[in-house]
């Protein structure tokens, strides 16, 4: 299959599956964090199944790369430097004050938002993705949305529920969703070469996913007596381009500490 | 009158306690709804609250090594493993929930006892793991002594609880699978990784041994195994079930080319026993009574986030008044 790839067809797949991998790695990082954290003991399980599913996503990613004659999956999801990553800039953000181990005083309205916008727009790109020109890619989308169907219905459970309550949830849930909005540009961007990447036909283009988007999310504000302005920016660095914060590179040294303290070691 | 009324009151209490000691005597399961003596009910609250608990304290020493997992499949293997951890802690908390409410407790009450140290949790899981060697370690002989302890109440005559063991139990083998194979890579890797399992092996036998609890009341002053056994929740003794330890892992250890930290360890021939060193049992209650080296920082972390996420239970709470409403 990679035979019939154009050079130019085969770039664009590698772009879009890095896009793809370092997205749900990083976000499947930062939920492992939450671990022990959550709100609630049922939430602590529910959440730690959504994250474990991510980053079997992610591993399927990679290991698509690694088929494609990039280095082995592991080096790729723990070895690639900051500024190699493709990953949005919203998913690397720490999820709140202190350290996993140390004080965290995480923010779970952001957490929700985050997780419900970013499976809203991980939708929309693996129904778009179902019909990619890449057959692997393809496939991998069908087994993918068996439980992203399951992870947005949770988050979005979470997302009405405390938009519902009103009161401090409601405040701190609208103060998450304009956070969150500053960065999602990013989000729904194919980066560089989203040229190549719809000219090959490996998923619709940037401006029909945001369409898409913007119908679905804006039903649900909707239902909520929310106004949606649904205007975007990339408030911190646009992560399709290479461009991160520091809270990647510290991010990269916790989850790669043990496979950087010997890399040629089987573990 | 009264006293007539008293004695026949008596006799009524001695008669139910005759028969509910014939249902366990015949192997009957005792269920949820059934009235069972304060006794039999207040050490299972114990009991179970305690092994609840522990599922979720102990989440914490493997949380450190969730993100820093080495490779895609260890992240994997160890996100499967916590969160299983998670889930059992759930499904005994539950359990416990039901034997609580009678007396008009919550769960609540089971976090806030754990705050105030009432409610006590395993030894194990007041240590340190400071090396991806004991997040190995941990699964595979903290969870294999575990799977030991918990066998042993397979049978319990508590039948929420022995069906929840069951399926624990079912869960626990593949976490001493989990623990297992990330030991054999290290054995198998370099110089480095065989000394981390050592050094991991070193730091936690002492805990390990005490893990089965004291062989007698002697070591710590008291000890609940006659209460259990009367009951018939478990079968085995503390020394019995660290025996069987020592016969399923002690081989096993060494076949790994790795050495166990007591050179007084044997089997002794004539007795049938296993000779070791004692742990240090006044030890053992200093950190059962959160005087561990990492007691305090571990109930910290629960505590911090209970009240950090206070205005998520509030939202919570708020949402299901105002549709009950």
């Amino acid at each position: 299959m990679n035979e019939l790839l154009s050079t130019e067809e085969k770039r664009a797949v590698i772009e879009l599956l890095y896009q793809l991998a370092d997205d749900d790695f990083i976000i499947s990082y930062r939920g492992s964090e939450w671990l022990g954290l959550a709100p609630h003991i049922e939430e602590d399980v529910a959440f730690s199944s959504i994250s474990q599913d991510t980053m079997g996503h992610a591993a399927m990613y990679y290991q698509l790369l690694e088929e494609l004659g990039e280095k082995d999956r592991d080096y790729l999801s723990h070895a690639r430097k900051s500024n190699e990553r493709k990953n949005a800039v919203l998913l690397e953000l720490v999820n709140g004050e202190g350290h996993y181990l140390h004080e965290p005083r995480y923010d779970w309205a952001f957490t929700v938002v985050r997780h419900y916008y970013y499976s809203q727009a991980k939708k929309v790109k693996i129904e778009s993705l179902k019909q990619s020109s890449y057959p692997p890619l393809a496939a991998a989308a069908v087994k993918i949305s068996m439980e992203l169907h399951y992870h947005l219905m949770h988050w979005t459970v979470w997302f009405t529920q405390l938009l519902n309550a009103g009161g401090e949830a409601k405040k701190r849930m609208l103060k998450a969703i304009a956070k969150v909005e500053a960065e999602f540009e990013d989000v729904l961007s194919l980066g560089p070469l989203s040229k190549e990447i719809v000219k090959a036909q490996l998923i619709e283009e940037e401006s029909r996913l945001l369409l898409s988007f913007h119908a679905n999310i804006n039903a649900v504000f909707n239902d909520l007596s929310i106004p949606y302005k649904g205007e975007f920016t990339s408030l911190s660095g646009r992560g399709r381009f290479g461009e991160h914060t520091e809270d990647l590179s510290e991010a990269l040294n916790t989850l790669g500490e043990v496979y950087h303290s010997d890399p040629g070691a089987v573990w | 009158m009264v006293s007539k009324i008293i004695n026949h009151s008596i006799n009524k209490d001695e008669e139910k306690i005759l028969s509910f000691m014939a249902r366990i005597e015949a192997g009957e399961k005792i269920e949820a709804d059934d009235w069972m003596p304060d006794e039999y009910r207040n050490v299972l609250i114990k009991l179970i609250s305690m092994h609840g608990i522990s599922e979720i304290m102990g989440a914490l020493p493997e949380k450190e090594w969730v993100p820093k997992a080495p490779s895609l499949k260890r992240k994997l293997g160890i996100m499967a493993k916590v969160q299983d951890e998670m889930g059992h802690g759930q499904l005994l908390l539950r359990v416990t929930e039901d034997l609580i409410k009678p007396l008009g407790k919550t769960r609540e009450d089971i976090m806030e006892d754990l705050f105030s140290g009432d409610l006590k949790f395993h030894n194990v899981f007041h240590m340190e793991a400071p090396t991806w060697g004991d997040a190995g370690l941990i699964g595979w002989l903290v969870d294999g002594a575990a799977i030991i302890t918990q066998t042993n109440m397979l049978s319990a005559s508590y039948g929420p609880y022995a069906r929840a063991l069951k399926r624990i139990c079912a869960e626990e083998v593949f976490h001493a699978q989990h623990g297992e194979a990330i030991i054999l890579a290290l054995a198998e890797g370099t110089e480095a990784q065989k000394a981390m399992i050592q050094d991991s092996i070193n730091r936690w036998w002492e805990s390990l041994l005490m893990f089965f609890g004291p062989g007698d009341a002697k070591a710590v002053g008291t000890s609940k195994q006659d209460i259990t056994a009367k009951y018939k929740i478990r079968s085995k003794s503390n020394e019995e079930l660290r025996q069987d330890f020592f016969t399923k892992y002690v081989p096993r250890i060494l076949s790994l080319g790795l050495t166990i930290p007591d050179l007084t360890m044997h089997f002794d021939d004539q007795k049938k026993e296993w000779i070791y060193r004692q742990p240090d049992w006044n030890r053992f209650k200093e950190i059962v009574r959160n005087k561990g080296p990492k007691s305090q920082e571990r109930l910290r972390l629960r505590k911090l986030s209970y009240e950090n996420n206070e205005w998520v239970r509030s939202a919570l709470s708020s949402g299901s008044e105002n549709e009950a409403g």
